[in-house]
């Protein structure tokens, strides 16, 4: 422990201002501060600080998606495995599935850390941690089969356009990780939806066409639904990488919940705009639940606390109208079987109008008040 | 009248330190210095010079802008020394006491038989007048307003507070006249919080010619600012006054006895002292004096409590309202992958993040003054509110101190709080955001832009 902090003290001034390698001082500073709380020491103000800090809070996010992450790799193997019939044991439906997780995890870390990185650096500010759980993200809401060129493009495009250009995180409007996806989405959407990208490919194979529940429920309601709802609960079924099942991502919940971090008025409120909206449709309401993005969507990306609204009677509103209207898009637009992307990123946007109100209403209040006196 | 307050929102810090209620010793003068940076927007007009000899009544500097505002020397002794820091700025005066306690002999005055006029008058003449504070933006109040109300808190949550009945036993006296002054200087009544557990044995419930009022909850119900926001509000154009409690004392016994005597118990707390106690000093002390109660190493003496006092270094001076030191250690080390270590034990966390929402109110943290992590932007959204027990938007207020918006500031309630309200605020700030000094900005933006 002594010798790593030696080893960073010794390389310190090379990246410091006026050092050789400055250019890359956010990158070092990021990498001292992963591994030592820095020796800051209040200056003004309160003389003592709370031990919490952004790290602590993007770590937890990481560690209630761990389960989604490791069943995710076991369901790409085992989608494989069913499509083509290999006959693999467990071990080698892990190993298969992590050979093609890695590349889009590699990917979606590598340019997203390089921008946000180059851009700390610019602003002359610290890395701020919530790539971590963006980065993380990303790849658990895409197609098993997108190109790692176009992945790359998205996630730049997510970092420099959705964020950095807004001042970096705390300041943007749309949810990166989403943004990536909408991207994607409308730039090449033979990639990102239809029956045939859900399943990995094998090379030199025509690809397997699979069809999700949501593409199955679109087509022709209830009798069309191949699935049942405990196989869609489980989640070893097709669909994007990490959205499929509906335990892991509960238990993730429970870790956001128990720790506080993911608001619980919103994923509450997300349920209940789901279910009431989903009466409309031809499947049972709590099936909206179990299948696609939905609860992937309302547990981790709806409660995004930069993005969300910020009032606490905001998130009740936001978080219901992304229930209901991802539900309703299903329901009601042919075009998009799934509707929580495009829902949480129009309820993005309307968070600021949401909370305006609410701020309104204070504002309100304490004229009222005056007038009353 | 008596009316009771609950309050839900807020933390009490466990930090450990606190003082037995129990005084170790009578510090003996030796250096004391005030300080006119312990006021806002003030600018002072020395009116002595090195090697003068003054009394404890005597006037050191006054306000320029108010002459009539004295700040008086609170013990005898000879100026030693005028401290200047940038472009000249006026930073303390520092007497060396003779240990006499030779006070300059001012007229008791009986002040139910005075009118406003003539009580604002004695006031500013015996150089008490400091010691009431404005509402809206915490300055020194001005002579010339008539205040809605004033108020006065006789609880205080901040942490490792000293117990205002201990420090205030045998002054009841002093107080009754204190509030009796108080109450010429305004139509609106003198309103006296108290906590709701202390009130039934409290001796402060004798006060007469008050408007009581009980409190319970976690820091800052104690605060003034909470209270009369749960109290009476301040509305966009309303001024209110407010007293500290031992200030009032103070106060009540100079008018009373005509002695100039700013000597208090002063609670010696935190994780750093030695053996917490309380000692009697006088308002300015040095710190010197206590030092022999701080740990060995590298400690941070603060004048008042943890959250809202200042750093005054071991060879400082305690400030002009506090009557709490508090000893720190200094956090100034690297802690290998901190922030990942699932367990932590001897942090203290108001998030759900570590474990010490599990461990109990009755455990105790030796915090240091460690920022835990760098600053970054607002992040989380709702652990503000979580410990500001009033209808305020805090992230809202403050960004409109940032963007320098005086509109949106007045709507939001800019007029309602000063930095200590906001000071939990910044205490649980997972962002490291410094929201008093944000807040402290915006008040001077607004006392500019108003004036």
């Amino acid at each position: 422990m002594s010798a790593l902090r030696n080893t960073l003290d010794k390389m310190k001034p090379t990246f410091s201002k006026g050092g050789k390698l400055s250019a890359l001082g956010s990158f070092f500073d990021a990498m001292e501060t992963f591994f030592f709380v820095p020796k800051t020491v209040t200056r003004r103000g309160t003389h003592i600080k709370d031990s919490v800090d952004l790290k602590r809070t993007m770590i937890t996010v990481m560690i209630a998606l761990i389960p989604v992450f490791l069943f995710s790799i076991y369901n790409i193997g085992y989608q494989m495995n069913l499509a083509y019939g290999y006959g693999w044991g467990f071990w080698m439906i892990v190993w298969r599935g992590f050979l093609k997780i890695l590349p889009l995890y590699l990917v979606s870390y590598i340019v997203g850390l390089f921008f946000e990185c180059m851009f700390a650096q610019i602003k002359g500010e610290e890395v701020n941690e919530g790539y971590f759980v963006t980065g993380f993200l990303i790849p658990l809401i895409m197609p098993v089969n997108i190109p790692l060129w176009m992945l790359a493009i998205a996630v730049a495009f997510a970092v420099v356009i959705g964020k950095e250009v807004f001042g970096g995180t705390g300041m943007n409007i749309w949810n990166p990780a989403l943004l990536c996806r909408a991207f994607l989405f409308f730039s090449y959407p033979k990639m990102m939806s239809g029956d045939s990208v859900w399943v990995a490919h094998k090379i030199g194979v025509d690809a397997v066409s699979c069809a999700t529940p949501l593409s199955e429920m679109a087509s022709g309601g209830m009798s069309a639904m191949s699935y049942s709802p405990l196989q869609m609960f489980i989640g070893l079924i097709p669909g994007s990488v990490g959205e499929t099942s509906t335990l892991c991502i509960l238990r993730g919940a429970l870790v956001l919940l128990f720790t506080g971090v993911g608001s619980w008025k919103v994923m509450l409120s997300c349920v209940a705009g789901g279910l009431l909206a989903g009466l409309l449709g031809n499947v049972p309401a709590y099936y909206h639940l179990i299948m696609g993005g939905f609860a992937f969507g309302c547990v981790f990306m709806a409660t995004d606390p930069v993005t969300s609204a910020q009032t606490e009677t905001g998130k009740w509103i936001y978080g219901f109208l992304i229930g209901a209207f991802a539900v309703l898009l299903r329901i009601f637009n042919p075009g998009y079987p799934e509707g929580m992307m495009l829902s949480i990123l129009l309820m993005n946007t309307f968070a600021p109008l949401i909370d305006h109100m609410v701020v309104n209403g204070n504002i309100r209040r304490r004229l009222r008040r005056a007038k009353t006196v | 009248m008596s009316e009771h307050i609950r309050l839900k929102k807020g933390l009490d810090i466990p930090l450990a330190g606190a003082a037995p209620a129990k005084i170790a010793e009578t510090v003996a003068d030796d250096l004391v210095a005030l300080k006119p940076t312990d006021f806002k927007a003030l600018v002072p007009k020395l009116a002595v010079k090195e090697g003068d000899s003054v009394q404890a009544g005597d006037v050191l500097f006054t306000d320029k802008m108010h002459p009539a505002v004295r700040f008086c020397s609170p013990c005898s002794g000879v100026v030693q020394q005028i401290v200047r820091g940038d472009k000249r700025k006026l930073l303390a005066v520092v007497v060396k006491a003779d240990g006499e306690h030779k006070s300059v002999k001012f007229d008791a005055v009986d002040c139910s038989k005075l009118d406003k006029q003539a009580m604002t008058e004695a006031l500013l003449e015996r150089g008490l007048w400091p010691m009431i504070k404005q509402r809206p933006y915490g300055i020194i109040a001005n002579a010339e307003d008539t205040p809605k109300s004033i108020f006065v808190s006789a609880m205080n949550t901040a942490p490792l507070a000293p117990d205002p009945d201990f420090i205030m036993d045998g002054r009841l006296d002093d107080l009754q006249e204190g509030v009796n002054a108080l109450c010429r200087l305004t139509k609106g009544g003198v309103h006296f919080s108290m906590a709701a557990a202390a009130e039934a044995g409290s001796a402060m419930h004798n006060l007469k010619g008050v408007i009581f009022h009980t409190f319970d909850g976690p820091h800052p119900a104690g605060n003034v600012g909470i209270q009369i926001n749960h109290i009476s509000p301040i509305n966009k154009g309303e001024i209110v006054w407010t007293v500290d409690l031992v200030s009032l004392a103070a106060m009540g016994r100079c008018l009373r006895t005509g002695e100039f005597d700013m000597t208090r118990p002063v609670a010696v707390t935190g994780p750093a002292a030695k053996e917490p106690c309380y000692v009697m000093g006088v308002q300015g002390m040095s710190l010197k004096a206590i030092a022999k109660y701080a740990e060995e190493g590298n400690v941070r003496y603060v004048s008042g409590d943890v959250l809202t006092g200042t750093n005054v270094g071991a060879e400082g001076f305690l400030g002009f309202f506090d009557s709490q030191v508090t000893l720190l250690e200094e956090g100034d080390y690297y802690e290998l992958l901190g922030w990942i270590k699932p367990f932590r034990l001897k942090k203290f966390s108001f998030s759900h993040l570590y474990w010490s929402w599990l461990a109990g109110k009755k455990k105790t943290y030796k915090l240091d003054t460690n920022t835990n992590g760098g600053p970054r932007a607002f992040v989380v959204s709702d652990v503000y509110g979580k410990v500001l027990p009033m209808d305020i938007l805090p992230v809202y207020l403050l960004k409109a101190c940032m963007a320098k918006d005086i509109e949106k500031m007045e709507n939001l309630g800019i007029y309602e709080v000063i930095p200590e309200d906001f000071a939990l605020c910044e205490f649980v700030c997972p962002s490291k955001i410094e929201i008093q000094q944000i807040l402290s900005d915006g008040i001077d933006l607004m006392l500019k832009e108003m004036a």
